[in-house]
């Protein structure tokens, strides 16, 4: 790693931190040098079909963490709620003296087209994928300020953020909704010398994708479609030759972002698709 | 161009007793088609202009009964799914189909920071101006494939398209809105049905000649006048106009709502006097 890469001396936020793609931010983040304040729901949502993370599971990030000699401060707190969420930062910063990196990585997949869509599955999408973004922002930013040094925001919007994909309106919209997010933040940050921007995966290796929501989404024709038959159609998505592309590839992408490397990049929103915007 | 591109149709207007939605009203009716006319006509807390009164929706439905065209009104809240459901399954009981749709209705406030935004704030205008606007397309979507086909017309923004500071969540709402057209063009456009948005500049409506939107243009004076926010709109435009009449959007949903634009969906039209290029 080159030296504008290291994050030594510097705190990270990250949400959805109990495994996937929350996890390897903050392991990657921390690697670099940064100790870690990370946040999880560790619940089940009504409206989401596949297996919530566990307590179990933020403590294995912990666990993590720490094996790399950083300092980590984890609670458990749901994106939805302010008062939680706050309360999970402020603690962080108070134990770790500052803030500099925000990581807003929680989210959730449910599906259903026009017709079949619930309104409690659309809202509990807008809640947690674009309103539980804004509010993760909201509680980190006065600590960014509060430091003086500037700092740099990375949320993670999707491929979804930028085109779309049938049965997945809710899902299409927060993602796009976060684009917009990061683009206003970008605007009235940067006189702070805060830098925002997203990440715009394309499907990832994780809990959130490899399950039979996910596969009958991209398999309709199949009652049962097995994960063969979705990393081919996943793969058919992409213009590299993957079938999905890994956590550590978002984190990498995550980790130049939250960067000095990336003194200069603010606004964007950065791909890390495999080439499916463009197919 | 005809004047009747919409004869023998439906139209739901959302937000229409005043401004843009009134203005589509009765522009979609001077092509021909009979008005679903529905508003909140009535206050949201956190919105800080006077919102839109019954009297208001009742002269839009005079408006458009002026052009020989048939009206209903209903005072229905875009967020209340099961009470715009009613709404509009009402309507086109009594005027037999639906084949157009302007989701128009929306509301605007902030001016702040984000990270100081209220709670209530954000959530108030998520709720109004994105899951206001799904709510719209689902409940008035059944009756489009009933029709055998339709037009979908989505109220964004320029700010659908990028970033202005102070108003985080209206910014999101309307990039989002441009995810919901293009999937829900993926989803119906197998029934016939085309989904697009317009994404309008400072429009002259109650909305936009305020004093929220004047500070937010004119943010170093305490009380900007109405000069000084033409000023500031002007320059931020290519052609020379401060804002653009609520027509000039109508005279785009007319054409996206028309036969004319049979092969257009999926996109975001802006209508912005050159904003978006500057």
């Amino acid at each position: 790693m080159n030296a504008a890469a290291s994050l030594h001396g510097k705190v990270a936020f990250v949400t959805g931190a109990a495994r996937g793609q929350g996890r390897s931010h903050a392991v990657t983040l921390a690697a670099a040098g940064a100790d870690i304040i990370a946040v999880d729901i560790c619940a089940p949502l009504e409206s989401v079909d596949y297996p919530a993370a566990t307590a179990a599971d933020l403590a294995d990030t912990v666990r993590e963490v720490e094996a790399l000699d950083r300092r980590i401060v984890a609670r458990v707190a749901d994106v939805r709620d302010t008062a939680a969420l706050r309360a999970a930062v402020d603690e962080g910063v108070a134990e770790l003296g500052r803030l500099d990196i925000v990581a807003a990585n929680a989210g959730i997949l449910s599906s259903g087209s026009l017709d079949q869509l619930g309104e409690h599955a659309w809202r509990e999408m807008v809640d947690v994928n674009l309103s539980g973004v804004w509010r993760t922002t909201k509680v980190a930013i006065p600590h960014i300020l509060a430091g003086g040094r500037g700092g740099a925001i990375i949320l993670t919007s999707s491929v979804a953020g930028l085109k779309s994909y049938p049965n997945v309106a809710h899902y299409v919209a927060a993602k796009h909704g976060v684009v917009g997010l990061m683009r206003t933040l970008a605007v009235e940050l940067a006189p702070h010398g805060i830098r925002v921007n997203t990440v715009n995966p394309t499907q990832v290796d994780t809990d959130m994708i490899q399950n039979d929501v996910m596969y009958r989404l991209f398999v309709p024709d199949e009652a049962h479609p097995t994960k063969a038959q979705f990393a081919a159609a996943s793969r058919a998505t992409a213009l590299l030759p993957v079938d999905w592309i890994e956590s550590v590839d978002v984190s990498n992408a995550l980790l130049f972002l939250a960067s000095d490397a990336a003194r200069y990049i603010t606004g964007v929103a950065l791909p890390v698709d495999a080439g499916a915007v463009w197919r | 161009m005809s004047a009747t591109r919409a004869a023998g149709k439906v139209a739901l207007v959302t937000g229409a007793a005043r401004g843009q939605g009134r203005s589509h009203a009765v522009r979609l009716a001077e092509e021909g088609a009979d008005i679903v006319a529905v508003d909140l006509c009535r206050q949201i807390a956190t919105v800080p202009y006077p919102m839109s009164t019954p009297d208001d929706l009742a002269e839009t439905a005079k408006l458009v009964e002026a052009t020989g065209r048939r009206v209903v009104t209903a005072s229905a809240d875009v967020r209340d799914l099961d009470g715009l459901r009613a709404a509009v399954d009402g309507a086109v009981a009594t005027l037999g189909r639906l084949d157009i749709v302007a989701a128009n209705a929306g509301i605007h406030s902030g001016g702040i920071p984000s990270w100081e935004m209220p709670d209530e704030m954000w959530d108030d205008l998520i709720d109004v101006n994105l899951t206001g606007v799904w709510i719209t397309c689902k409940v008035a979507a059944p009756h489009l494939v009933a029709a055998g086909g339709g037009s979908i017309v989505i109220t964004s923004s320029t700010a659908g398209l990028r970033p202005y500071g102070g108003i985080a969540h209206y910014v999101a709402a309307k990039h989002a809105l441009m995810g919901l057209t293009k999937t829900l063009a993926q989803e119906l456009g197998a029934h016939g049905i085309r989904v697009n948005a317009v994404n309008p500049t400072q429009v002259d409506t109650p909305m936009i000649q305020n004093p929220l939107i004047y500070r937010l243009f004119v943010p170093d004076v305490p009380q900007p006048t109405k000069e000084q926010f033409a000023a500031a709109s002007q320059a931020g435009m290519l052609l020379p106009t401060p804002w653009l009449d609520a027509r000039d959007v109508s005279d785009a949903v007319a054409f996206l709502a028309s036969d004319e634009a049979r092969f257009v969906t999926g996109i975001g039209l802006p209508i912005d006097a050159g904003v978006l290029a500057r």
